[in-house]
């Protein structure tokens, strides 16, 4: 199976309004998710687009026109309500019947005063407002909290405030802006946002990696995983006050993005992937450099990180704190590390099994959904990485980096997706009549999970907020674009 | 509390040596270039302004220079034109003037100017807020891990703090989005002066790859930048080198 779609518009039928809709819940109440959800401007309507993948790994897309407004089908099926409110602000449409209407972003000349804040009544409620500027090196957003005491009734997160413009800035620029504008999306997930974006783009050229480009790809890809997910666990010492594993890991979270540093003179792997292939290879020399620093990370990571879960002061406070359960985790449709902490056996690696990943598979989950559920799940993925990474660079295909990539399809969609480190990324891809794209949409897996911290923090304490937060460890610039 | 001793001797004392030995970064490493336009024809002085993804070339009737305060370190350039722009290993890069970033045919690295009396108030404790105004968190990661044991820039007597009250400048990243504008406005508006103002990366000293971009603002005009760090994103060396440069400890 392939984790890529790719469709001429005219064979994408246009349904009904009505029958769009009523696709839409059939779809989603057989247990498939939404990987992305948009209107493209045509004319002086809209059609509107839900890209859905099913269990097995199906990818369908429907499509209808639009006019005025959209039926929010929100109150159902939670995991919309976003993409609704994302498509009321870009369009202008109404959202009939969304419970919650507020701007995602601000954009359209909006302030940051637009949008409305949700209040509980009561003389002893009392609200807690942080950010965007928060204490510590982080990217900014406003959390409001609804408060009795310490009990925390209902968290709201307002973002916009990083918001760039990404996707509609893509169809207008010169073509060597798409990679170094795809890059920064979320910095942090550079190589999970320019594989999917390549992906997409090697569709609509009908060109094919060489396996060496695809191994090679995987490397610096798991690499990225195991460098956020070592820094995650560091940082969630450090919340905990636990210093050891938190110092620890900082520094060795660095030995990794060193490595990938080595592969393509970037920490952040920049400028690394291109479509057709990737822009370095790797020598004898370069391997052997690359492999003794991070088999020294690995060794390093496991005698750090094995110090937490026999720890009880950690246990104490990673155990049964900010839970979301697998119900929650479905209805919500969280991806990546956190959904399957809540036991949600979701992986796109797992579910296409394109080269390289063609062995990888997940083992039964039985986590609960809490933070150390979170942490854990990390820990399991960060020694799966390790395998695969060590597996890949002893047994490199030889073959060219990359292949020539031709022209793109006029007329055409192409949909890709990708297990970044924070979960399920998607790209979308439309070109017009001169193979030129005409639209673009980014979905980063923040934009599903956001929701999710929200949830851990019903009936929390507010001073679980920052371990929570850090268990998620969620883009904003990802979600903002 | 054996199992931590063990674990800490195992782990080794990984603190760098920097500033008091040069460090060296890996082999693909793109650092300060060195250009040679003078032998470039006027077509491909043309070809070399398309290739830029962040448009950091521009010509003054015949002289070319570069930008690399825009500069996002990709490459492109120097692997179309490996005469025209040689990237080198010097990691060194930050600069006291925006000017000093313009590199044209000949120019010699600036070194950023420590004033006296930015040594005698910071030079032995200096706290910076950091506001990250729109960027992509790469920045923001690089700078985080100056707190680390690696770089560990407390030993210089410089950290992050939560408030701007606390703090003695503020440290931007990101090219500050019309969302983020009136925040850090209030950021810096709260530093109590004599305050310092670094901008870190492409984004915030020049636009970078967002330059001209509608949902942008650009730095409020009354913050001026004392010290500009130059990458996409600097590696951390560059920023903690530009800081120290800065308040006179190198």
């Amino acid at each position: 199976m392939k984790d890529f779609i790719v469709e001429p518009l005219e064979n994408i039928e246009v349904l009904e309004s009505k029958d769009f809709f009523s696709e839409l819940s059939t779809e989603l109440s057989k247990g498939s998710g939404i990987s992305s959800y948009f209107a493209m401007p045509q004319g002086s309507d809209f059609k509107l687009f839900a890209c859905l993948l099913s269990k097995s790994g199906e990818i369908k897309i429907i499509c209808s026109n639009v006019r005025e407004k959209i039926t929010s089908l929100s109150t159902f099926f939670p995991q919309l309500h976003l993409f609704e409110r994302e498509i009321a602000e870009k369009t202008g449409l109404k959202i009939d019947g969304h419970p919650f209407p507020n701007p995602v972003r601000y954009e359209n000349g909006l302030t940051a005063s637009s949008g409305k804040y949700f209040r509980l009544g009561g003389d002893e409620i009392h609200e807690v407002a942080v950010g965007p500027v928060h204490a510590g090196v982080i990217e900014p957003g406003h959390f409001r909290f609804q408060c009795l005491g310490e009990n925390v009734f209902n968290l709201q997160i307002e973002l916009g405030y990083q918001h760039r413009g990404i996707e509609n800035a893509i169809p207008k620029v010169k073509k060597n802006k798409f990679l170094p504008l795809i890059e920064t999306v979320a910095g942090d997930t550079s190589i999970g946002h320019a594989w999917t974006f390549a992906k997409v783009y090697e569709a609509l050229s009908s060109c094919e990696i060489s396996p060496r480009a695809a191994s090679l790809r995987g490397i610096a890809l798991e690499l990225e995983r195991m460098a956020n997910h070592v820094g995650d666990i560091g940082a969630l010492s450090g919340d905990v006050a636990y210093l050891p594993t938190s110092s620890f890991c900082g520094r060795i979270r660095g030995d990794i993005l060193n490595t990938t540093a080595i592969l393509c003179g970037n920490r952040f792997g920049r400028n690394f992937i291109v479509p057709g292939g990737v822009a370095f290879d790797v020598d004898e020399k370069i391997t052997e450099e690359m492999m003794s620093k991070f088999d020294k990370a690995y060794e390093d990571a496991v005698s750090a990180i094995s110090l937490l879960w026999d720890k009880k002061s950690v246990l104490d406070r990673f155990e049964k704190t900010g839970t979301v359960t697998t119900e929650q985790a479905l209805k919500l449709r969280l991806v990546g590390p956190v959904a399957r902490a809540s036991s949600v056996p979701f992986d796109i690696r797992a579910l296409f099994h394109i080269y390289p990943y063609e062995d990888y598979e997940l083992e039964p989950l039985t986590l609960n959904g809490d933070v150390f559920a979170r942490a854990y799940m990390r820990w399991m993925e960060i020694k799966k990485s390790y395998k695969l990474i060590k597996n890949w660079m002893n047994n490199l295909p030889s073959g060219p980096i990359s292949v020539e990539s031709k022209s793109l399809k006029p007329n055409s969609l192409a949909m890709a997706l990708t297990e970044g480190w924070r979960g399920e990324i998607s790209h979308v891809c439309i070109t017009d009549e001169n193979g030129n794209i005409s639209f673009y949409k980014i979905k980063d897996p923040s934009f599903h999970n956001w929701q999710g911290l929200s949830i851990a923090l019903r009936d929390a304490k507010i001073s679980d907020f920052p371990l929570c937060n850090k268990s998620f460890n969620l883009s904003y610039c990802g979600h903002d674009l | 509390m054996i199992k931590e001793i063990l674990a800490r001797i195992k782990q080794g004392n990984k603190t760098s040596h920097f500033p008091f030995r040069n460090i060296k970064l890996s082999g693909r490493y793109r650092g300060f270039p060195e250009t040679n336009f003078s032998k470039l024809s006027d077509e491909e002085k043309k070809q070399l302004s398309e290739i830029c993804p962040c448009d950091c070339f521009s010509k003054n009737g015949s002289q070319m220079s570069m930008d690399l305060g825009n500069c996002t370190f990709c490459g492109l350039c120097s692997a179309k034109m490996p005469e025209a722009v040689k990237f080198s290993k010097t990691w060194s890069m930050a600069v006291s003037s925006r000017e000093d970033l313009i590199v044209k045919d000949g120019f010699k690295k600036k070194n950023v100017v420590a004033k006296p009396e930015i040594k005698k108030i910071f030079g032995r404790s200096l706290k910076l807020r950091q506001v990250s105004a729109g960027g992509c968190n790469a920045c923001e990661a690089d700078c985080n891990v100056l707190g680390t044991p690696v770089f560990d820039m407390a030993r210089f007597g410089i950290q992050f703090v939560a408030s701007p009250r606390h703090a003695d400048g503020i440290l931007i990243t990101g090219p500050v989005t019309r969302n983020m504008y009136a925040a850090l406005q209030k950021t810096y508006d709260a530093v109590p002066a004599p305050k310092l103002v670094i901008v870190v990366g492409s984004c915030a000293i020049g636009g970078g790859i967002y330059r001209g971009m509608p949902m942008m603002a650009g730095l409020p005009p009354n913050i001026k930048p004392d010290l500009f760090i130059p990458g996409c994103p600097p590696n951390p060396m560059t920023i903690l080198d530009g800081i120290l440069r800065l308040i006179g400890r190198k």
